[in-house]
């Protein structure tokens, strides 16, 4: 076996990097009880970034948090221990998660971005080695042309707040579209399709050379599984494999269950008790413009969705907003099509899942436009605002401008919805259709508190009817 | 033409009883005499015409075309094997709008027989790096028009986006084939034709947009461009003093009449960060308000009291205060695109030189260099041309009939400043991967 980074892992010499590039499989012996406990326990440690993430960590936090969670879950009492776990729990997940191109989605960012932290926990030479095995073809800008774009690239480094590089800085030119990140960000200077890096920008390089490996090896080991490793290990890894994707993400909402749908009159009264601010300002706004733009139209659409509205009450809420403002006939035209595109029933029948908290946050919202997070996007102003109409007093208020004020937009969500229903929601807010049920929950058993037995019964069938619970398990557990 | 012979045309159009707009029939004569099928034939081939051997003769085919009919019936994925089926295909059918998608892994009109195996065969693997650029999303800045009008006022807000682009697409990002047309109506569309441009993926293209990305406002928030550091990246400053500060000093202080109302100047005073300030503003002009005389324009005079208070020693130590006149010009003038347009490589963009709908008007190119002179009210017409080629009279020459036609320039600029270069480029590419592939089987071969 030719792979570098593993052989790399057995050097005692600190200086050298003990971060593996994964290039291939090792072909070591591994136990079966082993095979699931190091899989685990990288698990964990991708799960955790995860939920970093979610909660708005910034790049600071999170180089701790890798740095503490690598400790936690990964160490082994010999260094040549410690690599073989690093390698082969990579390598099993890598199975886990290969199989739909959601798990490969989300196995591609977690991955990436423990490597980047990883990365970033190194020597400078022991980067530099990691660069060369990497075998980047990016030269190092010679003095000359470094003179040519000094000035320039001082004011790159001003602009983001960096110190400006001193006379022996080490820079590298490289093709723009290597470095996406950077661009995106404006934290290099460009010209004629270069970008020029400064040596501490070098992780983001790594980081899409590392990206791309990974992401093209998933297909990879996606067909090999389909084509003979699924079959011939049915009866001893394959049922492993399997489980472990399902037990640590988390549900997506994808799927309502059994007893789940609302109905259309509905929607109104539960827009305004178990919405969270997100979808209610697009309700809302729908039900003043009768019209949303496309991002909003997908937000609300996917959260009504998730929450158990079929696809006829579906296009016939949409309509009954739509028609308002360009006639049924336009609907049908033009957005019809587009609602059934979610439900799965056009074009390449992708059923597509609610988005999660992370994905709202992350969208951009232009002119026009109403979806996103408005913790994240509102001004102070309209916010409170908008907090006041959903009930919260002046107390909560000033806690949650606080949590926006330090970009942590979901704990707003979650202290929002303690607010809302005077009750704690210890595990936060990390989905839409998450605070729709939880909210649920809460009403419907503060419901119980008041009533008889009977008219509880009866309300509970009808409660469960609107949202997702089983009614049986709510009346065994109460006491009258 | 210019704006007075246009005007004659019209009036002569209701004397000879051509009635005035957009039809089927004045489209049919369109696509049969005018509309230039070669041209965007040799476009799309990008070289790929069979005349060498190194050419992909599967090219044209995996590029989706769409059409839009009459009674906004919808045909998605036609795909064509030449120029004869295009152009056929065009007049027989005469679209409302035609628009490009992009080249996908296997011919479009067969995306059945792939879309349902996992790894997902049917993809696109080239496309245009685009832009789209629409006034009604400065609806917020511009007074003297809204909605889907446009003047010469607010049409320069436009002109100023393209040089801004236009530049940083060829000196930041090094490309060079770059196509950029009038939508039709009130916006402007802008190709990149590039081979690097084209193979972009996704990611890539949402980095690009993002770099462009300044403003970021809708009517939720207050603050809509924050420009944060000390300085500004160059590819802003350069954006800045070239372009942004002249044209909002120069012209759309005065065009726009920004500081002229309480309604109006209030807008500007929330975006300076401290109240005080902002307070000392408002007295200043509400006093003004009450006498103003002079003979200099009260905008000028405003911005001016707002540039050098803002400026002043004695508040220097204000977080913010001088770089809100930056963000104050950026927030009205920097371009407002729409991102999801260039950042998706399966996005459709209409074709150039299609007839929009509405307005009658061709999508003609726009030479960034000289878009300054670009009249949006003056490009030709539907009726206007087929006005122009019924006086000429028929001829057998099809180039003739074109330069009879105001739009016969325009061919002409797409030709030479466009199409001719990129085919040269593309030409070389092709020969020079040929050749590298024949020589790399040719040490394969050798021991």
């Amino acid at each position: 076996m030719q792979s570098l980074g593993t052989r790399r892992v057995y050097h005692q010499n600190d200086a050298v990097s003990t971060l593996p590039l994964y290039r291939s499989a090792p072909p070591l012996e591994v136990r079966l009880e082993d095979f699931e406990a190091f899989a685990v326990d990288r698990l964990r440690v991708l799960k955790a970034i995860s939920d970093g993430l979610s909660r708005g960590k910034k790049p600071e936090e999170m180089e701790k948090l890798v740095e503490e969670l690598w400790k936690t879950h990964m160490k082994q009492p010999k260094l040549s221990e410690a690599g073989n776990k690093d390698v082969i729990s990579h390598f099993v997940l890598r199975l886990v998660y290969c199989r739909t191109e959601d798990l490969r989605k989300w196995f591609l960012s977690m991955e990436t971005m423990l490597f980047r932290y990883r990365f970033k926990l190194q020597s400078p030479e022991a980067q530099r080695a990691l660069m060369a095995d990497l075998d980047l073809p990016y030269k190092a800008v010679n003095t000359a042309e470094f003179e040519s774009v000094k000035d320039k690239v001082s004011q790159v480094a001003r602009s983001i707040v960096q110190p400006p590089p001193t006379e022996d800085a080490k820079f590298y030119k490289v093709p723009f579209e290597e470095v996406p990140e950077l661009v995106a960000s404006r934290r290099v200077y460009i010209h004629q399709g270069n970008a020029y890096v400064a040596m501490n920008q070098v992780v983001s390089l790594v980081v899409t050379q590392f990206r791309s490996f990974l992401s093209k090896a998933l297909i990879l080991t996606n067909r090999k599984w389909t084509s003979s490793i699924k079959e011939q290990e049915k009866d001893r890894l394959t049922p492993i494999v399997e489980e472990l994707s399902t037990s640590y993400l988390g549900p997506d909402y994808s799927q309502p269950r059994e007893s789940a749908e609302i109905s259309l009159k509905d929607i109104d009264h539960l827009a305004k008790s178990s919405f969270p601010l997100c979808m209610r300002h697009l309700y809302e706004k729908l039900k003043e413009d009768h019209h949303l733009k496309h991002g909003g139209r997908m937000q609300l659409g996917l959260f009504l969705k998730g929450v158990g509205l079929n696809l006829d009450d579906a296009l016939a809420f949409w309509r009954a907003e739509f028609s308002q403002k360009v006639g049924a006939e336009r609907f049908d035209k033009e957005y019809a099509y587009n609602i059934r595109h979610n439900y799965g029933r056009e074009g390449k029948r992708t059923d597509y899942t609610p988005f999660s908290c992370q994905k709202v946050i992350s969208s951009t919202p232009g002119v026009g436009d109403h979806h996103g997070c408005p913790f994240r996007h509102f001004s102070e102003e309209n916010l409170r605002a908008a907090l006041g109409r959903m009930g919260v007093g002046n107390r909560g208020m000033d806690d949650i401008i606080d949590k926006v004020r330090n970009r942590h937009y979901q704990v707003a969500c979650t202290l929002t919805f303690e607010a809302v229903h005077g009750s704690t929601c210890d595990a936060g807010i990390n989905h839409p259709n998450q605070y729709f049920i939880d909210s649920q929950k809460v009403l419907q058993s503060k419901l119980l508190e008041y009533m008889s037995i009977k008219d509880a019964e009866e309300t509970i069938i009808l409660l469960a009817n609107i949202s997702n619970c089983e009614p049986a398990h709510h009346v065994k557990q109460k006491n009258f | 033409m210019n704006p007075g012979e246009a005007e004659n045309c019209r009036e002569d159009m209701e004397i000879d009883g051509m009635p005035d707009g957009f039809n089927a029939n004045y489209l049919k004569a369109y696509y049969g005499k005018v509309f230039p099928h070669s041209d965007i034939f040799k476009w799309m081939c990008y070289g790929h015409d069979g005349k060498h051997p190194g050419c992909d003769p599967t090219y044209l085919s995996r590029r989706e075309f769409s059409f839009t009919l009459d009674n906004d019936i919808y045909l998605r994925f036609q795909s064509y094997t030449s120029a004869y089926e295009l152009e056929s295909s065009i007049k027989e059918k005469c679209p409302f709008k035609i628009d490009i998608g992009p080249v996908y892994s296997v011919n479009p009109a067969k995306r059945h027989a792939y879309a349902q195996t996992g790894d997902n065969v049917f993809t696109p693997v080239e496309r245009e790096l685009i832009f789209d650029i629409d006034i009604t999303d400065y609806d917020d800045v511009r007074f003297c028009c809204s909605g889907a009008d446009i003047c010469l006022d607010c049409w320069p807000l436009m002109t100023v986006a393209i040089k801004v682009i236009d530049t940083a697409l060829r000196d930041d990002f090094g490309f060079i084939h770059i196509l950029w047309a009038y939508s039709g109506r009130r916006g402007v569309h802008c190709w990149v034709c590039d081979a690097k441009a084209r193979r972009l993926s996704n990611e890539q293209r949402a980095s690009i947009a993002d770099y462009f990305r300044v403003y970021k406002g809708n009517e939720n928030s207050n603050k809509k461009v924050s420009l944060v550091g000390p300085v500004l990246h160059p590819f802003l400053a350069r954006s800045y003093t070239d372009v942004l500060r002249d044209f909002f000093e120069g012209k759309m202080l005065l065009s726009q009449n920004i500081l002229s109302t309480e309604e109006k100047y209030e807008k500007i005073l929330d975006m300076i960060p401290d109240e005080s300030v902002a307070a000392e503003l408002r007295g200043k002009w509400q006093e003004m308000r009450k006498a103003y005389g002079s003979k200099d324009d009260i905008n000028v005079v405003r911005w001016e009291q707002l540039k050098s208070l803002l400026c002043s020693a004695k508040l220097k130590h204000i977080q913010g205060l001088r770089r809100c006149i930056e963000e104050i010009i950026f927030s009205f003038t920097y371009p407002r695109l729409d991102m999801e347009v260039s950042k998706h490589m399966n996005h459709l963009l209409k074709a150039p030189f299609c007839v929009h709908p509405k307005t009658g008007r061709v999508c003609v190119p726009i030479d960034p260099n000289n878009c300054e002179e670009f009249d949006p009210t003056a490009v030709p017409t539907l009726s206007q041309l087929l006005q122009e080629l019924n006086m000429s009279g028929s001829r057998a020459d099809m180039d003739d009939e074109l330069d009879r036609t105001s739009l016969g320039r325009a061919v002409r600029y797409f030709r030479s400043s466009f199409l001719q270069p990129l085919l040269r480029s593309c030409k070389e590419e092709i020969e020079s991967a040929y050749n590298s592939r024949l020589q790399q089987s040719k040490n394969n071969l050798s021991w």
